[in-house]
C-alpha cells in the first residue's frame, strides 16, 4: 500500500478499476510457520492465488557433513534431522548401515527399538496434535498435549539420557539396556493413555467448527497423492493402505498385531483421523512388545564393525588396538556399491541412501526426507483456498523443516 | 446544570473509570488464571502472591516500552485510532445503570447510544489496520469491517424484542420491566443471538478473526507497541464488560436479585457484579474451549443464521405482544 499511485479519476471513467494482487510473505517469522517454512502468498481478498515455499533456511548440510564421518559418528546427525523424532531417524539410519554391513541385529534390540520407535511417534504425533490444534484455534488441546508428551520424554531421559536427540541406538543394537521398572512404567502409561486420546477427542472431534474448519479442506485424491510421492498420514489420509512398517517389516513389526488406519477423503479431517488413529495402534505396539520382549543379548556378535564393550578396552590389549582401528580408520566394509532402505517415521517415508567405496566412511548419504516431499504438496492444496486454509493444511501436511532442509 | 450537579457528576465519571481500569488490569489477571486452571497448569504466579501483582507489572512493563512507528504509517491515523478504541468503550460506561440510582446520564436511548458507541469502536481496529502499512493489519482491518457489518445488524436486531417488551430503550426503565422475571426466560433466542454477536463484536475467540494470531500473526495490532497496544488491550476489555452489562441489564434482570429471606439484604450492585462476571467468566471459558471460525463461515454465520433467528424472534414478540 502507499508505493503504488492511481489515477482514481481515469480508471472509474473508463470502468476498470485497478485491482491488484497482495503478496503476503508468510514466514519464515510467523506464528503458525512451523520452524521456519517461509511460504509467499499471492492474495486475492482472503483468497489464496498462488502459494510457493521457499525452504532452506535451515540448511546444515548433513549430507555432506556425513561424507566425513565414520559410519557410527553419523547417528547424532540423524538426531537433528526430524528433531521431534530423533529415536526413529537413528533407528532408520541404523537399519541401513547394518544391512551395508550384513549385520543381524539380536531379538531383544529388535523390541527394544521398536518400543522406542513408537514413542517416538506417539511424541511427535502428540506435538503435531498440539500444534495444529493451536493452529485452528483450539489451544487448551495444545497444553493438554504437552502434559503427555512430558511424560513421555521423562521416560526417554531414564532410558537413555537425553530428552530429545537421543542418539540411543546403536550399528548392530541398542546402546544400553532397559530395566523392567522402565518396562512397567512404560506399561502403566500405556494403560492410561488412550483415555487421553480420548480427551483430545472430546475437545475437537466432537466440535462442530473444528469439523467445519477440517472436512473438505485440502483434499488429495488417492491418485494425486502417488504421483506426487506423499508417504505416511498423508497418503494414508487419501485411502491408500501403504504403511512401510507392514510392506517391509523391520525391527519386530512382523511379531505384532496392528492395522494400517485409513482415511476415504484425503482431506485435512481424514489426515487428523488417521494420525488419532495411529496414537492407538502405536499404544497397542508398545504393549505388545513389553509383554513378549525376552532377554538376551542387545549388541550383535559382529566384532568387525562394532565397537568393543569399554571395560575390556582399558583391561585388554587386543581389545584397545582393535577400539583404536575402529575409531581411526572407521568400520571398513567390503560391500562396494549403493544401498536404499526406508523405514516409516511419523512423518512419512524416511529413506538413507549410501554409495560405499568401502572405507569406514560413505562416499555419498542422500536422505529421503518425507517432509520435503510433503512441501511439494502445499501449492497444491492452498491454491483457492483461503488463509485461514493454509495454516490448516500447514498443520495436516506435519512437517519439520530439520528435516526438509537437512 | 448547576456547578454542584457537574462537580459530583464529574466525581462519578473519576470513580467509575478508575474501577474499570481496575477492572481491566484484574480481568486480564482472571483470564490468564482460569484458563490456566482449565489447561493443567496454574497461571501467573511469580510476580507477587499467587501472582496477584502480574497485572501491575504488565501495566508497568506496557508503559515504559518504546513506542514503534512503522515507517510509511499514515501518523495521525495511527496515533489516533487506538485512543478512538478507548474512547468509544470508556463512554459507553455513562449509561450502564451499575445499580438503581447509579448511571453517570440516564438517557432516554441507552441501548442506541451504546450500539453507536461500540460500532465506532470498530472504527479503531480498520483505522489501525489501514494505517499501520502492514499486510498482515490490513487484512486484520478488512476482517474486522466484515464482522463488524455482520454482528453490528445481528446485535441490533435481538435488542428490539427487548425494547418492545419494555416498551423503553432507556436501560434502567428496561431492568424495571424485569421486576416480575428476567427477560432471557422470554426472549431466550435472542439472549443466545445477543451473547454470541457480543463475542465477536469485541473480537473474542472463537471469533478473534482480525486478530487471529497463527494467521495474521496479531492481526490489526501487529504493529503497534507500548502503551498504544495498551490501549487496544484496555478498549478490547472495557468493551467485554460493557457488553456484559448490557446482557445482565436487557436479560438478566440488571441489578434485580431474588426478593426473599437474606437475599434481600444483598446491595444491588452485588447482584448486577455477580451477573456481569458469571457472562464474563463464560467468555473466558468459550475461549479455552472452542477452536476458531473461519472467516467466511464466520459471516455465513451472522448473515444466515443470527440475523434470520433475531428477525423471526421480533416477529414473534410482535404477535405475543398484539394478542
Amino acid at each position: 500500500m502507499g508505493t503504488t499511485k492511481y489515477s482514481l479519476n481515469n480508471d472509474v471513467k473508463s470502468g476498470s478499476l485497478a485491482t491488484e494482487e497482495l503478496t503476503l510473505s508468510f514466514g519464515p517469522q510467523h506464528p503458525a510457520a512451523h520452524g521456519v517454512l517461509r511460504l509467499v502468498l499471492q492474495l486475492n481478498g482472503e483468497t489464496v492465488v498462488r502459494c510457493t515455499p521457499y525452504v532452506g533456511y535451515l540448511h546444515r548440510g548433513i549430507e555432506k557433513l556425513a561424507e566425513h564421518r565414520n559410519y557410527f559418528q553419523i547417528i547424532p546427525l540423524t538426531d537433528r534431522l526430524d528433531y521431534v523424532s530423533s529415536m526413529t531417524n537413528n533407528i532408520g539410519y541404523c537399519i541401513v548401515v547394518e544391512k551395508l554391513f550384513g549385520i543381524d541385529v539380536p531379538e531383544r534390540a529388535k523390541f527394544i527399538r521398536t518400543i522406542a520407535a513408537e514413542m517416538s511417534r506417539i511424541l511427535s504425533h502428540l506435538l503435531w496434535l498440539g500444534t495444529h490444534a493451536l493452529d485452528i484455534g483450539a489451544m487448551t488441546v495444545f497444553l493438554y498435549c504437552f502434559r503427555e508428551r512430558e511424560k513421555f520424554i521423562d521416560l526417554f531421559e531414564r532410558l537413555c539420557g537425553a530428552r530429545l536427540t537421543v542418539s540411543y541406538p546403536r550399528i548392530g543394537g541398542v546402546r544400553n539396556d532397559i530395566g523392567n521398572n522402565w518396562l512397567e512404567d512404560l506399561y502403566k502409561l500405556t494403560e492410561e493413555f488412550p483415555m487421553r486420546i480420548e480427551q483430545y477427542e472430546t475437545l475437537i472431534d466432537k466440535n462442530r467448527i473444528w469439523l467445519r474448519r477440517t472436512k473438505g479442506i485440502g483434499v488429495i485424491s488417492a491418485e494425486d497423492a502417488i504421483n506426487m510421492g506423499l508417504s505416511g498420514p498423508l497418503l494414508r489420509g487419501s485411502g491408500v493402505a501403504y504403511d512401510v512398517r507392514k510392506f517391509m517389516p523391520y525391527s519386530a513389526y512382523d511379531k505384532v498385531k496392528w492395522e494400517v488406519p485409513i482415511g476415504k477423503n484425503g482431506d485435512v479431517y481424514d489426515r487428523y483421523r488417521v494420525r488419532m488413529e495411529e496414537f492407538r495402534q502405536s499404544n497397542s505396539i508398545i504393549r505388545q512388545c513389553i509383554e513378549k520382549i525376552s532377554s538376551g543379548p542387545i549388541m550383535a556378535q559382529a566384532p568387525k564393525f562394532i565397537l568393543p564393550p569399554k571395560d575390556k578396552v582399558l583391561t585388554d590389549i587386543e581389545h584397545l588396538i582393535h577400539h583404536f582401528v575402529l575409531i581411526t580408520k572407521g568400520a571398513q566394509t567390503a560391500h562396494h556399491g549403493e544401498i536404499y532402505v526406508a523405514t516409516e517415521v511419523p512423518k512419512g517415508e524416511l529413506g538413507f541412501y549410501i554409495v560405499s567405496d568401502g572405507t569406514g566412511k560413505p562416499y555419498r548419504m542422500r536422505i529421503r526426507a518425507p517432509s520435503f516431499v510433503h512441501i511439494s504438496a502445499l501449492p497444491k492444496l492452498c491454491e483457492g483456498a483461503l488463509v485461514a486454509d493454509v495454516v490448516a493444511n500447514i498443520g495436516s501436511i506435519d512437517i519439520v523443516l530439520g528435516e526438509c532442509d537437512r | 446544570m448547576t456547578i454542584l450537579e457537574i462537580g459530583i457528576t464529574f466525581i462519578k465519571v473519576f470513580i467509575l473509570v478508575t474501577i474499570v481500569l481496575l477492572h481491566v488490569a484484574y480481568a486480564t489477571y482472571c483470564e490468564r488464571k482460569v484458563i490456566g486452571h482449565m489447561q493443567a497448569r496454574l497461571g501467573p504466579m511469580h510476580v507477587g502472591p499467587h501472582g496477584l501483582l502480574q497485572p501491575i507489572a504488565d501495566f508497568v512493563k506496557l508503559f515504559f516500552k518504546e513506542d514503534i512507528i512503522p515507517s510509511n504509517a499514515d501518523k495521525p491515523v495511527f496515533f489516533i485510532a487506538p485512543v478512538i478504541g478507548v474512547i468509544a468503550a470508556l463512554s459507553s460506561l455513562a449509561v450502564i445503570p451499575l445499580w438503581e440510582t447509579f448511571s453517570i446520564a440516564n438517557l432516554n436511548i441507552g441501548i442506541l447510544y451504546i450500539l453507536a458507541l461500540s460500532s465506532l469502536g470498530a472504527y479503531s481496529i480498520i483505522l489501525a489496520g489501514w494505517a499501520s502499512n502492514s499486510k498482515y493489519a490490513f487484512l486484520g482491518g478488512l476482517r474486522a469491517s466484515a464482522q463488524v457489518i455482520s454482528y453490528e445488524i445481528a446485535i441490533g436486531l435481538s435488542l428490539v424484542g427487548v425494547m418492545m417488551l419494555a416498551g423503553s430503550a432507556n436501560l434502567v426503565d428496561i431492568v424495571n420491566a424485569q421486576s416480575m422475571y428476567p427477560f432471557i426466560l422470554v426472549q431466550p433466542i435472542a439472549f443466545f443471538v445477543f451473547i454470541m454477536s457480543a463475542i465477536a463484536e469485541t473480537n473474542r475467540a472463537p471469533f478473534d478473526l482480525p486478530e487471529a494470531e497463527s494467521e495474521l500473526v496479531a492481526g490489526y495490532f501487529t504493529e503497534y507497541s507500548g502503551m498504544r497496544f495498551g490501549l487496544f488491550f484496555m478498549a478490547e476489555y472495557v468493551a467485554m464488560f460493557i457488553m456484559s452489562a448490557i446482557a445482565t441489564i436487557c436479560f438478566l434482570g440488571g441489578w434485580k436479585g431474588p426478593d426473599f429471606w437474606v437475599f434481600s439484604y444483598v446491595p444491588q450492585i452485588v447482584w448486577f457484579l455477580i451477573k456481569v462476571y458469571a457472562l464474563i467468566f463464560f467468555y473466558f471459558w468459550i475461549r479455552a474451549t472452542l477452536p476458531r471460525y473461519r472467516y467466511d463461515q464466520l459471516m455465513g454465520l451472522g448473515w444466515k443464521l443470527f440475523i434470520p433467528l433475531a428477525l423471526a424472534n421480533i416477529v414473534i414478540t410482535g404477535l405475543v405482544k398484539l394478542f
